[in-house]
């Protein structure tokens, strides 16, 4: 089997994750920017974190042979601070060129207040005017079908954004419809705890299809699996989908949104 | 898959998360002090299932999330609880 990890926080995660990733069958790993479970203090902090997912992590991923690629962002739990946010965002061009970078992201809302909101607009400028592909992030739990909607109504506001360019992560079934509906490309995320099983991912597929849907493990120093994603290609394949269809699901649509970006090659 | 082949697959898993629950309300009612609207909203949620209206794990969530729709002013958290505390 082979398939993409289209969402994981390699940083938090120790070498044995990328043995085991690799063993398992992944071709190539992607790392949204996040937050590192704690505030940062400046926008120092997020020079060095990009540093590290730009020329560090892709170096570590390398010695198995496994390609790396990164999206750059305040995360929208540190966006309450809009000066920080301008801080950061002004410091994220000198990464754009950068051979594994990818686009904007994980953006978004976190708790759908008003700052999170003008940090979400900010990064979605800086996506048009750079024209890079968008990770967007929707918040959890209770907040998340409001944060859905009022991302989506963002996105939709800006002529320049174009949908199918843009994946809404996160989903979960009273989100799914949302997201895919509008036209944008929508992330199952597999966690043990919240968000979405495995067994709820396939339910899904079978309900909605599967055009314009990836699912990811999203592991990083909480509570998460990094084989998530071949442990739901068995769920599948427990319930007869065949392989061809597992393969589409979690290696052809990660390669077709991702091949979008240039830089997206293995 | 047939309505047989999900139950084979399934059946076992679910009966031990119905038991589960069963078992989380016993602990809440069994301890002392007052429950908050967390439980209010799992009992809603939980009311959900009752229905035979399809889509149950859509409207589970939907029952346990906020339905407002303008930005709050400020966030003074970072965390999600699960439930929306006004929840009637």
């Amino acid at each position: 089997m082979r398939y993409i990890e289209p969402h994981g926080h390699m940083v938090s995660r120790v070498t044995d994750d990328y043995i085991d990733m690799v063993t398992a069958g992944c071709q190539a790993v992607c790392e949204p920017a996040f937050w590192a479970g704690f505030d940062r203090s400046s926008a120092d902090g997020f020079f060095d974190y990009f540093r590290q997912l730009t020329e560090h992590e892709p170096k570590r991923a390398a010695k198995f042979g496994l390609p790396h690629f990164t999206w750059l962002c305040i995360n929208p739990k540190e966006s309450e601070d809009v000066k920080l946010a301008e801080d950061v965002l002004s410091i994220i061009p000198k990464f754009l060129d950068k051979p594994n970078v990818l686009g904007i992201g994980e953006i978004g809302l976190n708790k759908n207040s008003r700052n999170e909101m003008k940090v979400l607009e900010m990064h979605v400028e800086m996506a048009a005017k750079y024209n890079q592909l968008i990770l967007v992030h929707t918040p959890h739990l209770e907040d998340k079908l409001k944060g859905t909607r009022l991302i989506i109504d963002v996105l939709k506001s800006d002529s320049r954004i174009r949908p199918e360019r843009c994946i809404i992560d996160h989903v979960e079934e009273h989100t799914v419809e949302l997201v895919l509906n509008a036209g944008f490309w929508a992330g199952m995320t597999l966690y043990p705890e919240s968000k979405c099983t495995a067994a709820r991912a396939v339910d899904m597929i079978e309900c909605f299809g599967r055009q314009r849907i990836w699912m990811n493990s999203a592991c990083d120093w909480g509570v998460s699996v990094p084989l998530a994603v071949p442990y739901a290609a068995l769920e599948m394949r427990k319930r007869g989908h065949s392989a061809e269809a597992i393969d589409n699901l979690v290696y052809g649509n990660p390669v077709k949104f991702l091949s979008q970006s240039p830089k997206f090659k293995i | 898959m047939t309505r047989q082949q999900v139950l084979d697959l399934y059946f076992m898993e679910a009966r031990a998360k119905l038991i589960d629950l069963g078992a989380f309300i016993d602990r809440m009612e069994r301890a002392a002090g007052e429950d908050d609207f967390r439980m209010k909203a799992f009992r809603n949620a939980l009311a959900e299932l009752s229905k035979g209206d399809p889509a149950k794990a859509k409207r589970v969530l939907l029952s346990l999330s906020d339905p407002t729709t303008e930005p709050i002013p400020v966030a003074t958290t970072k965390a999600a609880c699960g439930a929306w505390p006004e929840t009637k």
